[in-house]
This record gives structure tokens, C-alpha cells and sequence, in this order.
């Protein structure tokens, strides 16, 4: 039941418990229930809404940086990596293969913004070799989901 | 000015879906929503879609063989191998057709001679009955209930075979109906059509959308069964291809012979660029079927478990993606309430009775929708229950 359940709302977090129920033949309590333990361990971690920010007046600015450190004794990568993190103009982060060590995304108001906190705060992080920013013109497709909605059914109803 | 059509033609019936279709049509109300479509929402899988455009980029925009494409036939005969245990020879056994509707019409053009009857369970897909008529055969009605789940047992058989019978035509898992018959159960059928020397035409184009545990059982891969039938199947329901117009079909090398004849003159042969995106189905589209078939058990389980929730009783459907309540309890015959659930919920289901007599009492129900639209539609039916309690 549990991964059958986290399958349903992984797209569509706002399921209604009652119609969960349904597909999984259960009751709506112990769906409510099941939700509540996979919230308290920390399996469920959130609930995000996907929303298309080019469509509202909301100016946003989104860049992609590119980040080579250094790893340091006893800890690895993941002592910098909280520092870089712990900054809430960081929306994702992940230590990654190849040419350069971390991927981190940056939302900020403006390009403006994003490029002062690469210069101010980023780079200038103990043991942060290089950074390469990359700004994000725009989003096709995000967390498996395409932005523009498919239109209309079209299919034709044929006997 | 003389009467140019043929009157056997003109005297035929439409469709009974159709008049059913032109009533939603009507309603021009963008607020109607439809669970009448029998066709998969999904698109075509990507890496499918991408090897058709690439065929079309080289310039393969020529004819194929008649049969179809040498490679395609072999991964047709490897995939009934690997998901079924049929075996077939790709060079003298397999066609490929424009669908599986163009193998069911030919399977039945080339068996029946004028007058020979053809055993057709009903509720069934409306063009079965139209097809033997028109290849010259007499359809005799199996009317079947969800008192069984609407399997066929032997004893429906026995009791309507006569010297004329030349055929059993089989089609599970079924539309509408959703029913999807066990290996035990099919074993009591071809007991029976050995014993009375018959053949089966097996229509298997939602094979792969079986939710039981047991995988799609082949009425052919049973002892004796090979030499006896015809399988038809299909790329349009497994892998949401239904425009690409591409299905195939197995027999017998002695049927098969005589089948690609009809094709040869009436077709020639199936649409070049469905046959290349085809192969590239059969060699990497089973994630794609499992994934659809997991995203459509999750709504059949919702939409049986909503039905029971609001008393509509409803048989448990196994397979395809439609579910097929019993609405006998409102008193209405199931053409009167399609057509009142439209009007006053604006929702659109079939009526039962299209697919024959033995449908009435019941509705088609399809959930090739997205969820948020089946959740829609349920709201809609509770309501109606609602105010006809």
C-alpha cells in the first residue's frame, strides 16, 4: 500500500484522501493515517506546488551554477555543501560527476540579484574554487511535468 | 435514375454507438464530460513516435511486402513468443494489417462460406456482428451476464451449436465488458470446439492491459488450439497507437495463405512509417505497457471501488479499461439513462444495449481519462444517484 500510495500523489499531491481510498480499497482513515506515519518518517519530506511564474507578474530570475570546491579532510564534500545550502536563495543542490563538483540552482528576483550572490556570497566560500553561471531562458519541462498543459482531448469519438 | 447502392448495404443498421456520439455532439456544452472514448489518452511513447519520424526523414515512404516488413513480422513472432508462448514462422504466418480491424473483417471473409454460423458472446464490440454479416456468415448471440462475470462457459456453447456452426469468435480481455478469461476457463472452451470441430477467431488487442495475476492466456497456445485459430492483435491499445492504424494477425500457414490474398487486392499493405515505428515498439516498449497498464489499474480500482461506494453494483472488470456497472436499479433501459445522465450531469457514458442486446441494463464506462477527470465524472454520478434514489 505504501509505495502504491506515495505513486498517486507524487504527481498530484492534492489527491483527495477519499478518492486514494478508492484506488487503493481501503478506507479514508487509514489512508489519513498511512499519510501522517510516511510525513513523521520523513518519507513524504513535502508538498510543492508547480507553478508556471512566467504567467504572473512576478518577475523571477533563475540560474544554474556550476560549482568546483575543494573536499575537505574528514568531512568530504558535505560540510561545504551546508554551506552553500543553507542559503535560501539555493532551491536545489546536488554533488555530481564529471567536470565540476556541485550543481546548485539559485531563484532570485533578478539576474542582478542571482549575479551579486554568486560574486558575494558563493564564491567567496572557503574552499569554493570556481564557480559558472548559467541563467535559465526557460522552463520546458520540470519534476517529470511539462509547463505549457497539453491542450484539449482531441480525441474523436468513433464507433 | 436508378438505385446505385447495394441493398443488402443500405439496409444495414449504423452503429448504435453513433446515434449515441451525435447526441453529445449536439449538446456543443464545453461543461459535458466524456468517458465515451475507447481509445488510450496516452500519446504514442516518444522513442515510438521519434522512429517513425526518423523512417520518414530516410525516405522510407515506399510500399512494404504484402505481409509486411521482414523485420517487423520477426519481432511480431518473438513478442507472441515472449508474452504469450505462441510460436509462429514470420515468413508464412503473420500479417500485418491496417489495425485489427482490417484482420478481423479478412479472417472472416476468408473462412465463412454464405450461411455458416459464427458463435459471437454478446455484449461485444459493435462491429464483430456487422463483420460476419457481411462476409456472408450468421451471427448467433452467446448472451452472457456479470452474474459469471461475462466469461463463456461450455454449456452457453453447447446448447447453440448446430451442424451451420462453423466458428467461435473470442474476444477477451473484452470491450466492453472489461471480463478477461483464466487459462481453466478458456481449457473448457477448446474442449468444447475440438469436440465439435470448430474454429475460433480470437480478437487479443487489450492482451497486455490484464490486471490479474495470471498474463494474457492465448486460446491458440492451448494443446490443439494452434492449428484451429486465428489471433488477432495489435499495436493501438499496448501502446497507444491507435492513428498509426497497425495491427497483425497469426494463423496457420494453409489460413494464412488465403487471408493475405483479401489483403493483397483490398490493401496492399499496411502504412510503411506504423510498421518502422512498430518494430521499435516490440524491441523496447514493454516499460511503456507496464506503465500505462499501472496507471490504468489504479482507475479501474477507483472507479469500481466509487461504483460499489454509491450502490451501483459493478462487476469486477479485469481487463481493457472499461468498467461496466449494472444500472438496472433506476428503472431506466441503459439507452434512456445514458441520455439522462448526459442531460442533467453532463457526463457521457455509453449505453450497454450498442454492444448488443445483452448489454441493456448496463453501461460502458471508459477510463481512458486522467484521473482528475474521473474524479470529476464519479462526483457527477453520485449526484445523479443522488437525486434518483
Amino acid at each position: 500500500m505504501r509505495e502504491e500510495l506515495l505513486r498517486l500523489i507524487e504527481r498530484n499531491a492534492r489527491m483527495k484522501s477519499r478518492d486514494i481510498a478508492a484506488v487503493l480499497g481501503t478506507d479514508e482513515e487509514s489512508v489519513k493515517a498511512e499519510i501522517r506515519q510516511l510525513e513523521d518518517e520523513k518519507i513524504i519530506c513535502g508538498y510543492h506546488t508547480f507553478i508556471n511564474w512566467s504567467k504572473t507578474g512576478e518577475e523571477k530570475a533563475d540560474a544554474f551554477i556550476e560549482v568546483k570546491v575543494t573536499p575537505q579532510r574528514g568531512f568530504g564534500f558535505d560540510q561545504i555543501a551546508e554551506r552553500i545550502w543553507q542559503y535560501p536563495e539555493v532551491s536545489s543542490m546536488f554533488l555530481i560527476s564529471g567536470n565540476f563538483d556541485f550543481a546548485v540552482f539559485i531563484s532570485g528576483r533578478s539576474m542582478r540579484e542571482v549575479a551579486m550572490f554568486v560574486s558575494e556570497k558563493l564564491s567567496t566560500i572557503d574552499g569554493v574554487l570556481s564557480t559558472s553561471t548559467q541563467f535559465i531562458l526557460k522552463n520546458y519541462k520540470d519534476h517529470g511535468m511539462v509547463m505549457e498543459t497539453p491542450g484539449r482531448d482531441e480525441r474523436e469519438m468513433i464507433s | 435514375m436508378r438505385d446505385p447502392l447495394n441493398s443488402f448495404i443500405a439496409s444495414m443498421p449504423p452503429s448504435g454507438i453513433r446515434k449515441f456520439f451525435d447526441l453529445v455532439a449536439e449538446m456543443h456544452d464545453p461543461e459535458v464530460i466524456s468517458l465515451g472514448v475507447g481509445e488510450p489518452d496516452f500519446d504514442t511513447p516518444w522513442h515510438i513516435r521519434e522512429e517513425g519520424i526518423y523512417s520518414l526523414t530516410k525516405g522510407r515512404t515506399f510500399y512494404t511486402a504484402n505481409a509486411g516488413l521482414r523485420e517487423l513480422r520477426e519481432e511480431i513472432t518473438a513478442f507472441m513468443k515472449r508474452h504469450y508462448g505462441l510460436e509462429y514462422d514470420p515468413v508464412s504466418e503473420v500479417l500485418v494489417t491496417v489495425g485489427g480491424s482490417e484482420a478481423i473483417d479478412i479472417c472472416f471473409r476468408c473462412m465463412l462460406d454464405r450461411g455458416d454460423e459464427v458463435l459471437l458472446p454478446e455484449p461485444n464490440f459493435v462491429a464483430y456482428r456487422p463483420c460476419v454479416v457481411l462476409a456472408g456468415g450468421v451471427p448467433v448471440s452467446v448472451p452472457l451476464t456479470d452474474e459469471n462475470g461475462f466469461k463463456l462457459t461450455p454449456e452457453m456453447l453447447e446448447c447453440r451449436i448446430t451442424p451451420k456452426t462453423k466458428m467461435l469468435f473470442l474476444s477477451y480481455p473484452n470491450n466492453p465488458t472489461g471480463a478477461v478469461m483464466s487459462r481453466a476457463e478458456l481449457q473448457a472452451i477448446a474442449d468444447v470446439v475440438l469436440k465439435h470441430d470448430l474454429f475460433v477467431i480470437s480478437d487479443e488487442i487489450y492482451a497486455e492491459l490484464n490486471y490479474t495475476d495470471e498474463p494474457h492466456v492465448s486460446i491458440a497456445s492451448l494443446p490443439g488450439m494452434r492449428e484451429r485459430t486465428v489471433v488477432v492483435n495489435g499495436f493501438s491499445k499496448a501502446y497507444a497507437m491507435t492513428g498509426w492504424r497497425l495491427g497483425y494477425t497469426a494463423a496457420p500457414k494453409y489460413i494464412m495463405k488465403q487471408m493475405l490474398k483479401i489483403h493483397q487486392f483490398a490493401i496492399m499493405c499496411a502504412p510503411t512509417t506504423a510498421q518502422y515505428a512498430a518494430v521499435e515498439a516490440l524491441k523496447n516498449g514493454d516499460d511503456d505497457i507496464a506503465m500505462m497498464r499501472g496507471e490504468y489499474n489504479r482507475r479501474r480500482l477507483f472507479l469500481i471501488n466509487r461504483f460499489r461506494e454509491l450502490g451501483i453494483p459493478c462487476f469486477e472488470a479485469q481487463g481493457a479499461f472499461y468498467v461496466f456497472p449494472c444500472i438496472k436499479k433506476f428503472g431506466l433501459s441503459s439507452e434512456a439513462f445514458s441520455a439522462e445522465l448526459l442531460k442533467e450531469q453532463k457526463l457521457a457514458v455509453i449505453p450497454g444495449s450498442a454492444f448488443g442486446a445483452p448489454g441493456e441494463g448496463y453501461v460502458r464506462v471508459s477510463y481512458a481519462y486522467s484521473m482528475r477527470q474521473l474524479q470529476r465524472a464519479m462526483d457527477r454520478i453520485g449526484k445523479f444517484a443522488e437525486n434518483h434514489a
